[in-house]
């Protein structure tokens, strides 16, 4: 009986296999076995006209922070690869913040609609989502722009009599992404909002707490992990924006997407390219690996 | 009753929140649509209604051939990610804990954890190896690599269509001696169909609409719609994007709409 118990279980785990591998087969060819090729390349030299020379070398992680004075053979912090670091990372914090502000509100509200409503409400939500990108981008461009539709309003009523510069600016990096990317936002902190037990609500006005105190200490902590969610799935496409900052900042402004794709065109740098690929992948684990610990702490405590 | 008239619901100022962000999420879509039908030549100034764009976009040959790119390549990796994803499906859901589980998780999703631009430029260094090594350079490239990035779009609905199904049928077929192809073909196929069908178009979705890996994995004279776009924002801008845009926009407004229908429908 045994051995035919285990013969079975390899018949089902050879067919599970079986059924996987078309999968698997296309993922390892086009996701993540070029991952690993571009591991490889990081640790490589560069070659004259691009790919590389196939010799060890660390100078591309070296180059990620830091940088050879070529005078003086010192080394020193890479002052401009540090400001995009920096300028990614604060632009993409401001951005979680601002959907932070405009969606949680949003979320309340849709998640205190009547129970027919909601799932209208929701698909307002859900049809930006999934509208291309660049689109999305490109009307908040136009609307922005020196001759687009704000500045023309604001001549239009005499406020301003020069259009305001705010293309190709930080602020305007922020707009676009704060645009594209609120869905996101919204999505995981109504999921958790929807769950929300209202007579916990009427609990804490009966003990005389005013709206203010009810929203901070009984409604958000029932809430946090939905808006640690949605700041993570906000946070992690920001960082590793391309599209957006290109658009939005004109070339001006780069983050560390651009700067990424700088060494796989004019810069002609790949194995930097990589390396800052890999830079920026570890910082993404890193942010999910901090969401999966704080969802599973959640978890626990809720029992 | 201390208060006549207390929703306890309410929160001061969030209505208005809500609203505006209502208003800041589709006034500048509307805006680019309007904006398509304009007759004079700016994208801020009206002059008046006409179709001329639509025709200009209609006719322009880097337009057509984009457009027929990117139909061929969402039909082909919309079909192979969701055939893929239906297997796997039936491989991962309903069953055991199996070992290597955790693995096979994390590669299905991968494409929705790794930002876009890594895989881009992953792909980029993979298959211009490739590229090097065989001289081929066709469309293979961008279908397989759609393909893989449509895969967890296409497997999360089927996957969760598969996880309401009920085992019994299954096993009364079978015990009235259904052969396991019969049962999938007469039994689990008909009842997964709605699941398949919105996987399909989420997948075809987010193929027609990618930018990032396409603008990398692309060869010369390759682009599909929405690369051709991004390399006209760096010119003057005509009303004609936004006839290109606005057509596009229709094609995912309406395949997420039925998604929509499709994914709630239980039976």
């Amino acid at each position: 009986m045994a051995g035919q118990a285990t013969s079975q279980d390899q018949a089902a785990a050879r067919r599970r296999w079986l059924l996987l591998a078309p999968a698997l087969t296309i993922l390892v060819f086009a996701a993540s076995g070029p991952l690993l090729i571009t591991l490889v390349y990081s640790f490589l030299a560069p070659g004259a006209f691009g790919g590389v020379e196939w010799e060890f070398s660390t100078d591309a992680w070296f180059n990620v922070i830091l940088q050879r004075d070529i005078f003086e053979d010192t080394l020193g912090w890479s002052d401009a690869h540090l400001s995009i670091f920096w300028r990614s990372v604060k632009l993409s914090l401001m951005t979680t913040l601002v959907c932070l502000i405009l969606g949680f509100p949003t979320a309340y509200f849709i998640a205190t609609r009547p129970k027919s409503q909601r799932e209208l409400w929701m698909l307002l939500i859900i049809i930006p989502f999934w509208t291309n990108l660049l689109i999305r981008t490109f009307a908040i461009l136009e609307l922005i722009r020196n001759e687009g539709t704000v500045n023309s309003v604001l001549i239009g009523l005499g406020v301003i009599d020069e259009p305001i510069q705010m293309l190709f600016t930080e602020f305007a990096i922020i707009i676009g992404m704060v645009y594209v990317y609120l869905p996101l936002m919204v999505l995981p902190i109504y999921a958790s909002m929807e769950r929300l037990n209202f007579s916990l609500v009427e609990a804490g006005y009966d003990l005389y707490a005013t709206r203010f105190q009810v929203l901070r200490r009984v409604i958000l902590p029932l809430v946090k992990p939905g808006v640690i969610a949605g700041s993570i799935l906000v946070f992690v496409p920001s960082l590793g924006a391309y599209v957006t900052p290109r658009v939005m900042g004109g070339g001006n402004q780069l983050m560390i997407g651009n700067l990424i794709e700088l060494q796989f065109g004019q810069g002609r740098n790949w194995p930097l390219g990589a390396a800052l690929s890999i830079t920026l992948l570890a910082i993404v684990m890193v942010a999910l690996i901090l969401y999966v610990r704080a969802a599973g702490d959640e978890d626990v405590r809720h029992g | 009753m201390a208060k006549r008239g207390f929703d306890i619901r309410r929160q001061t100022g969030f209505t208005t929140i809500a609203m505006a962000c209502f208003f800041m999420l589709y006034m500048p879509i509307i805006l680019l649509v309007v904006y398509s039908f304009n007759s004079g030549s700016s994208i801020a100034i009206w002059e008046g209604f006409s179709w001329r764009w639509y025709v200009s976009a209609w006719e322009n040959e880097q337009v057509q051939e984009a457009t027929v790119r990117s139909l061929i390549i969402a039909v082909w990796a919309a079909g192979i990610s969701t055939t893929v994803a239906v297997l796997a499906a039936l491989a991962t859901t309903r069953t055991r804990k199996f070992k290597g589980q955790s693995v096979v998780f994390a590669m299905i999703n991968q494409p929705l954890m790794v930002p876009e631009i890594v895989t881009a430029v992953a792909l980029l260094i993979f298959f211009a190896m490739i590229k090097v090594a065989t001289g081929y350079t066709g469309l293979l490239y961008l279908i397989m690599a759609h393909s893989a990035f449509c895969i967890p779009f296409a497997y999360l609905p089927i996957r969760a269509r598969l996880q309401g199904m009920d085992l019994s049928l299954e096993q009364a077929a079978a015990d009235l001696y259904a052969t396991p192809y019969q049962v999938f073909r007469r039994i689990t196929l008909p009842q997964l169909w709605p699941g398949i069908l919105a996987g399909a178009m989420l997948a075809f979705v987010i193929s027609l609409d990618d930018v990032v890996i396409t603008e990398f994995v692309k060869s010369a004279g390759q682009d599909t719609l929405p690369t051709y776009m991004l390399g006209q924002l760096r010119r003057v801008v005509t009303p004609e994007i936004n006839a290109i845009s606005t057509v596009l926009l229709a094609i995912s407004v309406t395949l997420v709409i039925a998604f929509t229908i499709l994914s709630k429908r239980k039976t």
